[in-house]
């Protein structure tokens, strides 16, 4: 295996961490307005990613970073030309960021609605338009012989990838119910497992349609595997969910993620964006790569980084383990 | 194209606007993370109430400011691809690797123990929780050094090799590229000029509550430590920059002739205090020099030659072929004037600051004041009268904003006074823009950018304003009675959470 390919595998694994993690911090966003009934339960679920969701946010900075500094012809493909709908999540995210900062301190009920707001919608449009963005990745884009791409916004808003971000849309928010139901205690607690049960039937709708269709279309033996595990897992953490068993239905709904990821970068491999015009104008992982020195040097970076972050994050869920429910929400700051 | 709106002026502006508003909100973050931390780890030792106290009020406008910082810093990761991107194609193998250790060694650090240190004072053990707020400063000061040895790069490229089969400029000696001596004196030129900030910012505000003989002892305290910073950072910003100001000197002669406007060479060169010239021409018709200081500033001696602005051009167009090698000569010039002033006159209220409310034992023994007294204003043997020490208040309150203006000048003239480069003498800007991004997408996302950043800046000030004005929180059992147990002690399951969203 030549480093640019360890990449590859790196980049997906970066990904799955922004998607398992963000994954259900979108969720609860979009929870706020399904599942709580007053503003002390939109409170209860913020809380419950309050101290974990800048921290999620940064395996997106990373997955950004890492891809310019491996792979800086896909960096620059792919950002340049998926321009507006990165331009909106950006803007969602900026205004994500500040809204859970800022709602709480100020008193007026005008400006706690508007952020809440805020919370859902900048939550609920990123986490659609990932999924759009993957799966025109997947599915091969406008991209010349100069890897510049040349297609239009309307090319990316494509039946295939406007599925693809319904399935990203409703697994992070079956991803987040299942979240909630794990991190809250009382009533709210059974609610988020109703929910979660309806999401994630809804889920393994959308997502099986998709999951199939993107197997006929380009899989392998490789991704068939990592599609029947994505299903299965799913299957299982609607099932765990039903049995009361929240701790194990989370872990198989992260698997669900980690693995439909992992099905998407298998069908890309050895390509990292696929060009529909011509195939000889492929974004691959030797095209596109940085140079044997970059990746190695980045290769001892991420070796001794990554271990550590995931400890440092992990301890941070230890310290936040307990189940919080309005109880624990005082009323005036 | 009308050159107003080619894509490569709209990237450049779009990129100013995002920058410079981001650099607002960066050494305030930086400072004030390590002041917050001082304050905690004396609230620690000492367990003197007042020092938690300041801890919490200075910790809840770090925690305002660091939300702008953190979400307006999104943008910068993702623009280069964005509006950029044959220069990210061209320089990915170089610049991407510090952006990635930025994110993978700063970010993470500075995100997860913010989240520790605002949720953390219920779960968290004193000490520990005390160590979130140093890791968040650590990760905040980590996150500068990558970033401007990444920038440093593009100041003076080095460690690298032009790859012509890929037509790009590729890594060979990444230490070479985080020790070199442009990033190292810029870093301390941004970690001084970072505290500059956060000096004044604690300045202003304790002048704010004193002149209004409110929370004092908290005050007090603040308004010291603040002018000791300012002091410390004023003074660190002169130095460091005189070692920049040198090291540019030698690596791009042109952007320190142009921020001298000195047009043609001259031994011993004079120091700029006023010009006004003819740009097409290249000459000054005005100008009032300090003969010799030019030569001094560049080389540490009086008499030396120092190269013009034409004399730099000429030997660039013999090297680089013809073209213009200059900047913009006035954005240069007065951008260089007005980073020096303002950052020296914010280290000037400084000084009066500190000797007007010296220690007890430097002042005489009808003017010693207790800890829980707004100090008397001395300036030899006899307080100022109420107007006068009225005057210095608001002089301090003022003052708030002049480091803010001296850094995003400072960055306005090292970034313009680069051009035509964008990797100085590697890559012109006009080669690194996005050639298939439009227009309109560009200006789509200028205006959008602007718009927000407004509307969330009317937001921010509005809120440190009101945080400012209500002062220092009361204490409350709990924050006297910190756990002893990680995860928070759990004698009452229902207690409420100490903080909460």
């Amino acid at each position: 295996m030549q480093l640019h390919d360890v990449w590859f595998v790196l980049i997906a694994v970066l990904w799955t961490g922004y998607f398992f993690l963000e994954g259900f911090d979108f969720g609860v966003g979009v929870l706020t307005k399904l599942l709580a009934r007053d503003r002390k339960e939109k409170r209860v679920l913020i809380n419950t990613i309050g101290p974990v969701w800048d921290g999620n946010e940064v395996w997106l900075l990373t997955a950004g970073g890492a891809t310019f500094a491996a792979f800086p012809e896909w960096y620059a493909t792919l950002f340049s030309g998926f321009y507006l709908p990165l331009l909106l999540i950006l803007i969602c995210l900026i205004i994500r960021g500040v809204a859970f900062e800022y709602r709480h301190k100020r008193d007026e009920e005008r400006w706690q609605a508007n952020w809440e707001h805020a919370i859902f919608w900048t939550s609920l449009i990123p986490a659609f338009l990932w999924g759009v963005a993957f799966a025109n990745i997947v599915r091969g884009v406008k991209i010349d012989d100069q890897m510049e791409y040349v297609g239009s916004l309307f090319d990316l808003l494509n039946v295939y990838s406007l599925l693809g971000g319904l399935v990203t849309l409703t697994l992070f928010t079956f991803h987040g119910a299942v979240f909630t139901s794990l991190k809250t205690v009382g009533e709210i607690r059974q609610r988020s497992r109703t929910l979660a049960t309806r999401l994630g039937v809804l889920t393994a709708v959308l997502a099986l349609v998709f999951l199939v269709w993107t197997q006929v279309s380009r899989g392998d033996g490789k991704s068939l595997i990592a599609m029947v595990v994505a299903v299965l897992a799913l299957v299982g953490a609607l099932g765990c969910n039903l049995a009361g068993r929240e701790g194990w239905s989370f872990a198989l709904s992260g698997v669900t993620i980690a693995a439909a990821v992992a099905m998407l970068f298998l069908t890309l491999f050895p390509n990292v964006m696929p060009s529909s015009l011509n195939e000889a104008w492929n974004l691959t992982v030797t095209n596109a790569s940085s140079s044997p020195y970059t990746l190695k040097i980045m290769t001892w970076c991420a070796g001794v980084a990554t271990p550590l972050v995931l400890l440092y994050q992990g301890w941070t869920y230890w310290v936040f383990r307990k189940r919080i429910g309005t109880q624990h929400i005082v009323d005036a700051h | 194209m009308d050159v107003a709106l080619a894509p490569e002026t709209l990237a450049r502006w779009q990129f100013g606007i995002t920058t410079v508003y981001h650099f607002l909100f960066v050494p305030l973050t930086i400072s004030l993370a390590a002041l917050t931390a001082g304050l905690q780890t004396a609230w620690v030792r000492s367990e003197k109430e007042k020092y938690l106290r300041a801890t919490k009020f200075w910790g809840k406008l770090f925690l305002i400011n660091i939300a702008m910082g953190v979400v307006t810093g999104i943008v910068q990761e993702f623009q280069f691809g964005m509006n950029w991107s044959d220069y990210s194609r061209f320089v990915g193998d170089i610049f991407g690797a510090p952006l990635a250790f930025e994110a993978l060694i700063a970010f993470f650090f500075e995100s997860t123990f913010i989240g520790l240190w605002i949720f953390g004072w219920d779960k968290l053990p004193k000490k520990i929780h005390l160590a979130c707020i140093w890791m968040v400063s650590m990760g905040t000061v980590l996150s500068a050094y990558f970033i401007l040895a990444a920038n440093s790069w593009m100041q003076h490229p080095v460690g690298y090799r032009i790859n012509g089969e890929r037509g790009r400029a590729e890594l060979t000696d990444f230490w070479l590229v985080l020790t070199q001596n442009t990033a190292l004196t810029q870093f301390f030129h941004t970690i001084t000029a970072a505290f500059l900030v956060g000096g004044a910012f604690m300045v202003g505000i304790s002048a704010f509550h004193l002149a209004r003989k409110k929370h004092v002892p908290v005050m007090r305290t603040s308004l010291r430590l603040g002018l000791i910073t300012l002091i410390i950072a004023g003074m660190g910003t002169a130095i460091s920059g005189d070692l920049l100001g040198k090291v540019m000197f030698k690596q791009q002669p042109m952007k320190m002739a142009a921020a001298e406007a000195l047009w043609d060479g001259e031994a011993p060169a004079p120091f700029s205090v006023f010009a006004y010239g003819d740009v097409e021409k290249g000459h000054n018709k005005v100008a009032i020099e300090v003969p010799g200081l030019l030569s001094f500033l560049a080389n540490d001696d009086f008499t030396s030659f120092v190269p013009g602005i034409n004399d730099v051009n000429k030997a660039e167009q013999e090297k680089f072929g013809p073209g213009d090698y200059r900047p913009n000569i006035p954005v240069a010039y007065w951008g260089f004037r007005w980073m020096i002033g303002f950052g020296m006159a914010s280290l000037g209220v400084g000084v009066l600051g500190l000797w007007l409310t010296r220690k007890k034992f430097m002042l005489p023994p009808g003017l010693r004041t207790g800890e829980d007294e707004v100090p008397h204003l001395v300036l030899y043997k006899q307080a100022l009268s109420p107007r006068f020490a009225t005057w210095y208040w608001i002089v301090a309150l003022w003052t708030m904003g002049f480091p803010l203006i001296a850094n995003s000048w400072g960055w306005i003239f090292t970034e313009m006074g680069r051009q035509p480069w964008v990797v100085y003498g590697v890559l012109r800007t006009r080669d690194a823009v996005s050639p298939h991004v439009s227009q309109a997408e560009v200006l789509t996302s200028m205006i959008g950018f602007t718009l927000l950043y407004a509307v969330l800046a009317v937001i921010e000030v509005r809120l440190l304003v009101k945080y400012v004005k209500l002062g220092p929180p009361e204490l409350t059992e709990a924050d006297l009675n910190p756990p002893t147990k990680i995860g928070g002690d759990d004698k009452n399951p229902d207690r409420p959470m100490a903080f909460s969203y």
